[in-house]
């Protein structure tokens, strides 16, 4: 008999007993359903991370301050102030690989329009931060070398900030006050959406650097120095010669711990990636776990329906059916429920992992990997699960089979 | 030439310590043509010689050619396929699949060929084997929708569609009324006489064991009788008299 025959026997005696049919195929259906949806929202948030980082700029390198030895105690990142402006700029011009830098400043405060106020993060920059992080400019302009170097009262603010402090009106040329100084208000920035942590970046206010330090802080410390490679093959490149730039001017010794350290965007984006990996991970486990009762739910019908078809299988034998015969048909029919309830679990799990998309802030990725993955998964599961009953239904005895009532 | 050809056939039982022997010893011949009832009390080893014969088991000695064939020494799937192709079986609670139609049942053996029937030709066979049986109008059904006695013809139709040698009824009329039961005679006098097709008929009716032209009756495991039926009961006729008595 020819496979053909075998599935046409099996889709027979399927299609006879409709509910049991479907009834076994639910947990197969439920399993394989979870299993995509899980996966999907894993990655989903995989990508919204690795989308998050990529915003950050691409060919960004950031340069802490910290990791210094100081009679044994470490301090770690921000844990001191040992960059330094000059340092940003000894970059940009010793280091052939890099082509921006800025040194940047924070603070928090709160900004004062008319009779709405507002706390944010201040942040100071030097001209070519925009470009670094490639964020536009999507009204006025953004302050210039001039306003570096006078330390001018210039702000540019983020979508957030304007949204709270100008209510949907034209921002550009008011005039705000930071910490009681007054600043001109020159440009507004594009939104940029959450960071990596779940902050918006977009709740922000960007002045001169310079400003910042001298009439704000009142300090001259740099918190961090971003650096933007000039171009992607170049960052490992450019780290090297950030690094050789400050071991000098930081007159590190050789075996001496540097006081600074140098992340690429690679490396958070590793990072990150990790732990989303872990998660979805984690996910795809529970589910695959659902996708295992599924099966075993298989197996215990394909049982019983073989102890109920006793007769039948006697019927079956009696007729001329081999035990190979017999052994397929069951292991067919086991096949054909665990990949039809695979097939609607993908669906059912792609309808899923949109309808968990308008829940949470991850846009779903239902990848053809998990799609091929559930599938092969429930066609183990159907094979596996399905070979007992089957082996057991083909041993039976004719005489006996045609027997039992 | 003979169909059967058993001799010395002989099955012990083997449960854990205790062994019955349910039959000690059988010659049968039947040669082709011949309409066998087989008779007997309960546990007399009728049983156990149909499912030998109709190569369902194996005996424990003797031996058994079918069709000119040494068959007690096959494997399992070497009996199916035997019976596939040789034996055609018709049982008291007709066996049908549940939920099938009367032509899928009829179908189900030509399905199990070894050498695989085109499937033009298999619906052609299945509808004639019904035809044959006067169910020519009820291929859809399914055995719910029908009554026994047309249950009882989809089985025999679907135990001709393999054109076997040797029919085997078992108790084919057991379940059905005693008008059902000649009805079904007619069809098996019938095929025995019209198609030459061999028929072995286990009853313990006495009155439907009269429509064979030969009764072996077994007691004890062991053939107690072997006689030639004088005065043999044509169905035809007796489905005539039952008509004129019902006027």
């Amino acid at each position: 008999m020819n496979l053909w025959m075998v599935f046409r026997i099996s889709l027979t005696a399927l299609m006879r007993n409709k509910l049991r049919t479907f009834l076994t195929a639910l947990g197969i259906i439920i399993g394989v359903s979870t299993v995509i949806t899980m996966l999907a929202i894993g990655t989903g948030a995989q990508r919204s991370v690795e989308a998050t980082i990529a915003s950050l700029g691409t060919n960004t390198i950031m340069i802490f301050p910290g990791s210094s030895q100081s009679s044994g105690a470490r301090t770690g990142a921000f844990g001191a102030s040992t960059l330094t402006v000059e340092d940003a700029k000894e970059i940009i011009k010793q280091c052939p690989a890099v082509s921006n830098t800025s040194p940047m400043t924070q603070i928090n405060a709160q900004v004062v329009f008319q009779d709405q106020n507002w706390s944010t993060q201040i942040t100071g920059c030097d001209v070519s931060y925009p470009e670094i992080r490639n964020w536009a400019i999507v009204d006025g302009r953004f302050f210039t070398d001039d306003d570096v170097r006078a330390a001018a009262k210039v702000c540019v603010l983020g979508k957030v900030v304007i949204d709270n402090l100008f209510g949907g009106e034209n921002p550009i040329g008011a005039t705000v006050r930071v910490k009681g100084i007054p600043m001109r208000v020159i440009g507004q920035l594009a939104e940029k959406g959450d960071s990596a942590y779940g902050q918006s970046q977009d709740d922000v206010i960007m002045v001169p650097y310079t400003t910042c330090m001298k009439r704000l802080q009142r300090q001259s410390n740099v918190r961090y120095i971003m650096a933007e490679a000039a171009a992607k093959d170049q960052v490992d490149r450019a780290k090297k010669q950030i690094n050789e730039v400050l071991l000098q001017r930081h007159h590190i010794q050789e075996g001496e711990d540097p006081d600074y350290s140098i992340r690429t965007q690679a490396e958070f984006a590793e990072t990150a990636n990790q732990s989303t990996q872990i998660f979805t991970l984690l996910l795809g486990g529970i589910a695959s776990v659902s996708l295992l009762v599924g099966g075993i739910g298989i197996m215990n019908i394909m049982l019983v329906s073989v102890t109920e078809r006793i007769r039948e299988i006697g019927i079956r034998m009696a007729l001329g059916a081999k035990r190979k015969d017999i052994l397929r048909q069951f292991l067919v029919e086991s096949i054909v429920l665990s990949l039809t309830g695979g097939a609607i679990g993908v669906a059912l799990g792609y309808g899923l992992a949109h309808l968990a998309a308008k829940f949470s802030q991850w846009p779903p990725v239902v990848s053809l990997q998990s799609v091929i993955l559930a599938f092969t998964f429930s066609l183990v599961v159907g094979v596996f699960f399905g070979f007992y009953p089957a082996f057991k239904a083909s041993r039976l005895d004719p005489i006996q089979a045609l027997r039992n009532e | 030439m003979n169909v059967i050809d058993a001799s010395d056939l002989t099955r012990t039982y083997v449960t854990g310590e205790v062994s019955v022997t349910a039959l000690k010893g059988v010659d049968i011949a039947v040669p082709e043509g011949d309409f066998v009832a087989i008779m007997g009390p309960s546990g007399s080893g009728k049983s156990t010689t149909m499912n030998l014969l109709g190569c369902l088991d194996r005996p424990t000695s003797g031996s058994y050619k079918l069709d000119g064939v040494e068959v007690s020494g096959m494997s399992a799937d070497q009996l199916a396929e035997i019976r596939n192709q040789k034996i055609g079986f018709v049982f008291q609670g007709f066996n049908l699949l549940a939920r099938t139609t009367a032509m899928e049942n009829v179908e189900l053996p030509l399905l199990y060929r070894e050498k695989e029937i085109p499937s033009k030709e298999r619906r052609q066979r299945c509808k004639d084997a019904l035809q044959s049986v006067g169910l020519g109008h009820r291929l859809d059904h399914v055995p719910t929708q029908l009554s026994g006695g047309e249950q009882q013809r989809v089985a025999i139709a679907r135990a001709l569609v393999t054109r076997p040698s040797l029919l085997l009824a078992d108790e084919p009329t057991g379940n059905l009324d005693s008008r059902t039961s000649v009805e079904v005679m007619r069809i098996f006098q019938e095929l025995n006489e019209e198609q030459n097709i061999t028929v072995l008929l286990v009853t313990h009716e006495p009155d439907i064991a009269q429509f064979a032209k030969r009764i072996i009756t077994f007691k004890d495991g062991r053939i107690k009788s072997d006689l030639t039926v004088k005065e043999r009961l044509v169905a035809k006729q007796v489905l005539l008299n039952m008509v004129d008595e019902d006027e």
